[in-house]
């Protein structure tokens, strides 16, 4: 589709958005205030007139409040944990999980799976959307799914060579856990699976652990992006150029804003991340803050698809932490981190007090004891503290650990803990 | 080659993890004949020489803990401090240090386990100096 055509399909879908959501109390209340309906969008541009929806939104609203169909139309709510007050909670009508499950067949026909093709989902089923968003979208495509959902990770070698596995989805960090279990066993994973695809996203990662999975698995790994508020997992992917994500914009439209003046900024720079549902009639969201910051990459990608591209994330704007006025992304270190071949992938950031001064520990799991000399140890443990330095421009306090001493999580890693007094 | 396998071990500095490490050893039935513990503020280093020491690798691996198998070299003397004197100083007349030692004594005999800073050229020293070594074999015996 060219971009005219595609930007003329936004266009009329906003506007049957608009309509659909101002059935919503929320949104009647809101679209009204800002004296907003389908008529206002003649443009696209027209779309920077709707107020942003956020999170709190969606918090002082739980859990129907921006339910748009009649009750009796919805069919199926996901939920986040809600770990800070109330969850939010999203409502889908039977069209809205038809669609979402295309967007992520789409996706996976995208990096070339197809009906033949054995896709084992290792996310946690549930209210977490990683879990069903795949299942349904992987029956769609019509390949065969293995829903093992997350954990015990021998019955997931188990089913990965009986089943013949050939692609998987799961969080980076376990992969690596799936890696060295299988290390353990003696299992080549190259050579005693059929693994050929591997879907990796809701956590960040960088570009080196991406290689490092490709290369200890024989696989090529996807980078994917969804979120339960976006219906979850089919919201951007990663084509076969492996270069940036393309967003559906059929489905979404997509706005980079600073976090700051709300103003969009140019293609190309860091911002935050704005998403507008267009094929949702259950609960359709208008200019969500996702929170996630990225760029738009420009230019058009190799492969020839028109939907625009965005960098693999940057993190969270809630995950950044600030220490001595320095904003530090936890990114930034892992990055740093997985240049180390002598450490394992696990770490753990810990900010704290002592002494009345804000500190940065980083313990860091060795992958193996690579040497029986203190001096060599303390020299490793020199040498990340150098090249953090030159990276968040503080002296952290490095702690190797022994591997598998840092809790291992089966569901997002829990990256940087903030214990200080003084937030 | 004269040296004999040891089992190096990085110990988190948290209480109970020796005693993690020494159960799992002992689960196994791997006998210690000898062991020590040098330590820095943030982390230690066990060394050990076992009954088995390819074993006891391939048992703390399996347990997810960072160990390492490297080369030392035991001498074995009279436990007398004049005696050791004599031993390690034909070690640093052909250039060589020593980066750790750590010893046990059974009757009048001193085990002297060593590691320095070339076993081959050490090896050469001990041919050289006729000093008395012990092998793998010897050592299981004891």
């Amino acid at each position: 589709m060219n971009r005219a055509d595609l930007e003329a399909l936004q266009i009329k879908r906003l506007k049957e958005t608009l309509r659909i959501a101002s059935q919503s109390p929320f949104y009647k209340t809101r679209l009204n205030e800002h004296g907003i309906t389908p008529d206002t969008i003649r443009t696209l541009d027209d779309l920077r007139k709707i107020p942003f929806t956020t999170k709190n939104d969606l918090r002082n609203n739980y859990p129907f409040g921006l339910v748009a169909a009649p009750m009796n139309q919805i069919v199926r709510l996901h939920s986040s944990s809600g770990t800070t007050g109330n969850p939010t909670v999203i409502c889908h009508s039977q069209h809205d999980l038809d669609q979402w499950a295309n967007r992520v067949a789409r996706c996976l026909y995208m990096v070339g799976l197809r009906d033949h093709d054995v896709f084992q989902n290792t996310s946690g089923y549930g209210m977490f959307t990683g879990g069903l968003g795949f299942q349904y979208g992987a029956e769609r495509l019509g390949a065969l799914t293995v829903p093992a959902a997350a954990g015990n990770t021998i019955r997931q070698i188990k089913f990965i060579r009986d089943f013949g596995t050939t692609a998987i989805h799961a969080i980076p960090s376990y992969v690596f856990r799936l890696y060295e279990v299988m290390k353990e066993m003696n299992l080549d994973p190259r050579t005693d699976t059929r693994l050929t695809t591997l879907i990796i996203g809701a956590e960040p990662h960088t570009d080196a652990q991406r290689r490092k999975i490709e290369e200890s698995l024989g696989v090529r790994a996807f980078n994917c992006f969804g979120m339960s508020e976006m219906s979850g997992p089919g919201v951007a992917f990663e084509c076969p150029e492996q270069n940036g994500l393309h967003v559906w914009e059929d489905c979404y439209i997509l706005e980079i804003i600073d976090p700051e003046t709300l103003e969009p900024v140019p293609d190309g720079e860091v911002g935050e991340m704005v998403l507008t549902t267009l094929d949702r009639d259950g609960m359709p969201l208008l200019r969500y803050r996702t929170r996630d910051l990225t760029r738009i990459l420009p230019g058009e990608c190799p492969c020839g698809r028109t939907h625009r591209r965005i960098d693999r994330l940057k993190g969270r704007s809630d995950d950044m932490f600030i220490v001595k006025g320095v904003n530090i992304f936890p990114m930034q270190i892992e990055k740093i981190l997985m240049q180390f071949k002598e450490l394992g992938t696990n770490y753990l950031i810990t900010v704290d007090t002592v002494n009345n001064n804000d500190e940065v520990r980083v313990e860091v799991e060795l992958s193996d004891l690579f040497t029986d000399d203190y001096s060599q140890l303390q020299g490793l443990t020199r040498e990340i503290t150098r090249q953090l330095k030159d990276e968040i421009l503080l002296t952290p306090k490095i702690k190797l650990v022994d591997k598998g001493a840092l809790p291992q999580s089966e569901g997002k890693a829990v990256r940087v803990k903030d214990l200080r007094t003084n937030k | 080659m004269i040296t004999i396998k040891q089992l190096s071990v990085f110990l988190e500095n948290k209480s109970g993890r020796l005693n993690e490490i020494l159960d799992i050893l002992g689960k196994d039935d791997i006998r210690i004949i000898a062991a020590t513990v040098a330590d820095t503020s943030e982390y230690g280093i066990l060394r050990l020489i076992t009954s088995d020491t390819a074993r006891a690798y391939e048992v703390l691996k399996a347990h997810r803990v960072s160990a390492q198998q490297s080369d030392v070299i035991v001498l074995t003397c009279s436990p007398m401090a004049d005696v050791f004197a004599t031993q390690l100083r034909h070690l640093t007349q052909e250039g060589l240090s020593i980066e750790y030692m750590y010893c046990f004594s059974i009757r009048e005999k001193a085990f002297l386990i060593l590691r320095t800073n070339d076993n081959v050229r050490t090896e050469e020293a001990v041919l050289k100096y006729g000093l008395n070594i012990i092998t793998e074999k010897e050592l299981l015996r004891l």
